[in-house]
């Protein structure tokens, strides 16, 4: 893999960034203040980042109810994230969406979705606005196990290749359809026979590795936007966290998190690799990770005295006002 | 009888029409849960709002069917199911998730008796979760009955306490046509008195909440105990209020609503489904059609703003009709000359 120097500076920032701020949540949430539900992301950044890293403004991706680590890998503004999630009117979506609907479009993130494997056509349409503007750029859908059981996202996947539109499925499997193990709701053992079964190239990817993902996609991004039509990367991964904050998670062993943790770590992994390699200290790393969890103290403490929403705010952007 | 939560309630509902018939089925997301999980514990967890625990221990996987994420299919084999002689109660999580899987309902289950001559019948119940007030944003917080409602072929029915929707859920287990059953996922955890054994209790009958002269209040699933904070509050003034909760939103039971209007003559809807072609303007158009010249006051809904369920709560608080709007509302009928 040849990276420079800033492009993995730049992946180990997103990775820590997107891990930082999910585990500050799971801290944060039983103090009361967040609103609604949060999906955490922790322990399946490398896909987002290995996906995201190579996309630009132009590209599009579209997200899941896990998507915090879609949003900051596409660059979304973290302390306006954290503002959303606190309800807070300078949110990403003026308190209106929340954890489950963080978007900024005009960043490419077209949103995270509270309905599972809705995604997946919303993408297919962001795909043919790319090939009409005939720029090169794509759309990306992230599609969890539990959505890639879902109608939507095989019809989705078969106009793509009707379509022959530039879009990249990427599918990580985390093992879990919120309470139910993807052995038991996916049929098939087989999850890439059966997306190549739609009629696209699938590339394998290690989701707990970075530099795995990173190669799959750049592959798969390569026929998508020399006009190859859609393709699909499969990741599989493996959350730290429930399905929700407050999931008892009583579906997973014992010790299976913690075992994670300490053998396949994306971030770990990541670090070991490019110390290992000579390529930096990690003492460098070490400041990036403080750098980082400084700057969500920050938008942590921020969100909580951000100005909040007033009934100004209830009716703004309605369109079809009665 | 004992004190049992809606939570409860539901649940006991569940396990009494299973053991009683052996033709009702289970089948949702996690309604079990831990099918394929690493720690083997299945019933792992009965539900996202835990409504179906213990019945997988109980009855068994043949009957209590974890299903993957795929709204359509496990309405469409509820469909199939039903069709086919069973007794399915099929959960979908959220009522919003209606939007997934939207013609297995429309166009197929309320179709079925009606299209095929009489001669089919589909006894499934769809449960499904309503409601703002969790912070749960737009897409896992709307009040769907009333759009619902709009469909013929479908029973909606909206239980607003422990002991009714305990007998409303038995009705609809046993009912021979398609019902949706709605819990309100903020009346879960409220408790009222509920007999151990079972009982049904009939759709389309309203029930008197409380009994008055100056105004009729009519109010569905959580607004009940709303407007009921609002009618005993102007009591204490001398204002009284018939407060009725219609229980099932179709049938509905317009005598009831009818006769306590023809005597109050000030009418006062409270409904947290959105305010176009909801079941407010319905009744509004009832009671113009039906009592006009007994009304001595503007029929007075009071719903939701017409936006999208907006996630922060400084947002939410206001967007849900609250017992001050309401009161609010009951003062002005009852003042209007």
């Amino acid at each position: 893999m040849q990276l420079s120097r800033d492009a993995i500076l730049s992946a180990y920032r997103k990775m820590t960034t997107i891990r930082e701020f999910e585990e500050r949540l799971h801290i944060e949430n039983p103090k009361g203040e967040i609103p609604g539900f949060l999906h955490l992301y922790s322990g399946q950044e490398a896909v987002a980042v290995g996906v995201c890293e190579q996309l630009t403004d132009k590209d599009y991706i579209i997200s899941t109810h896990r998507g915090h680590g879609h949003c900051i890998a596409k660059g979304c503004d973290v302390s306006a994230m954290m503002k959303e999630i606190y309800g807070k009117r300078d949110g990403l979506c003026n308190g209106k969406g929340g954890s489950m609907h963080i978007a900024d479009v005009h960043k490419g993130m077209l949103g995270a979705n509270g309905i599972v494997g809705a995604g997946q056509p919303i993408a297919v349409g962001a795909a043919i606005a790319c090939k009409l503007r005939k720029d090169g750029s794509v759309s990306v859908s992230f599609t969890g196990d539990g959505a890639a059981n879902q109608g939507t996202v095989f019809e989705a996947m078969n106009m793509a290749v009707v379509l022959k539109v530039p879009k990249i499925f990427v599918y990580e499997n985390n093992g879990y359809s919120e309470h139910t193990g993807s052995a038991y709701s996916t049929g098939t053992k087989d999850l890439v026979q059966r997306i190549a079964g739609f009629g696209m190239q699938v590339f394998d990817a290690d989701g707990f590795d970075f530099f795995s993902v990173y190669e799959a996609f750049k592959q798969a991004l390569e026929v998508a936007r020399n006009g190859g039509g859609p393709v699909a990367v499969h990741a599989p991964t493996m959350r730290y966290f429930g399905h929700f904050e407050g999931d008892p998670m009583l579906y997973r062993a014992p010790g299976e998190v913690e075992r994670y943790r300490a053998e396949k770590d994306p971030l770990k992994n990541f670090r070991t690799r490019v110390t290992d390699a000579g390529l930096f200290e990690k003492s460098e790393l070490d400041a990036i990770t403080s750098e980082i969890a400084a700057q969500i103290d920050r938008a942590v403490a921020d969100a909580k005295t951000a100005p909040r929403l007033t009934e100004a705010d209830l009716l703004t952007n309605v369109y079809a006002a009665y | 009888m004992s004190v049992k939560t809606m939570r409860d309630a539901i649940n006991e509902a569940l396990h009494q029409e299973m053991a009683r018939d052996s033709s009702v089925i289970v089948i949702g997301e996690d309604v079990s849960g831990g099918a394929g999980g690493s720690s083997g514990q299945r019933d792992a967890a009965g539900g996202v709002f835990g409504l179906t625990k213990g019945l997988l221990p109980k009855f068994g996987e043949d009957r209590v069917i974890d299903t993957p994420i795929s709204e359509s299919a496990i309405l469409g084999a509820a469909n199939g199911a039903a069709l086919a002689g069973l007794r399915p109660v099929a959960e979908i999580m959220f009522s919003d998730f209606f939007g997934v899987c939207l013609d297995q309902v429309m166009n197929q289950a309320a179709k079925f008796r009606y299209m095929l001559g009489g001669k089919a019948k589909a006894p499934l119940v769809i449960r499904a979760t309503i409601g703002a007030g969790m912070g749960a944003a737009a897409q896992h917080s709307q009040t769907m009955y009333s759009m619902l409602s709009g469909i013929a072929g479908i029973k909606v029915v909206v239980p607003s306490n422990p002991y009714d929707a305990k007998g409303l859920l038995i009705s609809a287990i046993r009912d021979d046509d398609p019902v949706i059953y709605l819990e309100h996922k903020m009346l879960y955890g409220e408790s009222g008195e509920v007999p151990d054994g079972d009982y049904t209790v009939p759709f389309g009958e309203a029930k008197m909440v409380r009994e008055g002269e100056h105004a009729t209040v009519v109010a569905f699933a959580r607004m009940v105990p709303f407007a009921a904070q609002a009618v005993d509050r102007l009591e204490k003034e001398g204002i009284t209020c018939d407060l009725i909760d219609p229980r099932t939103t179709s049938p509905l039971d317009e005598d009831t609503i009818l006769e306590s209007v023809r005597a109050t003559g000030r009418l006062v809807i409270v409904d947290e489904s959105p305010p176009r072609c909801g079941i407010a303007a319905d009744i509004a158009a009832l009671v113009a059609h039906k009592a006009f010249r007994y009304l001595k006051a503007p029929v007075t809904p009071v719903t939701p703003p017409h936006c999208p369920v907006p996630f922060s709560p400084d947002l939410e608080r206001l967007y849900i009709p609250s017992p001050q709007q309401i009161e609010a509302a009951i003062r002005a009928v009852v003042a209007y000359k």
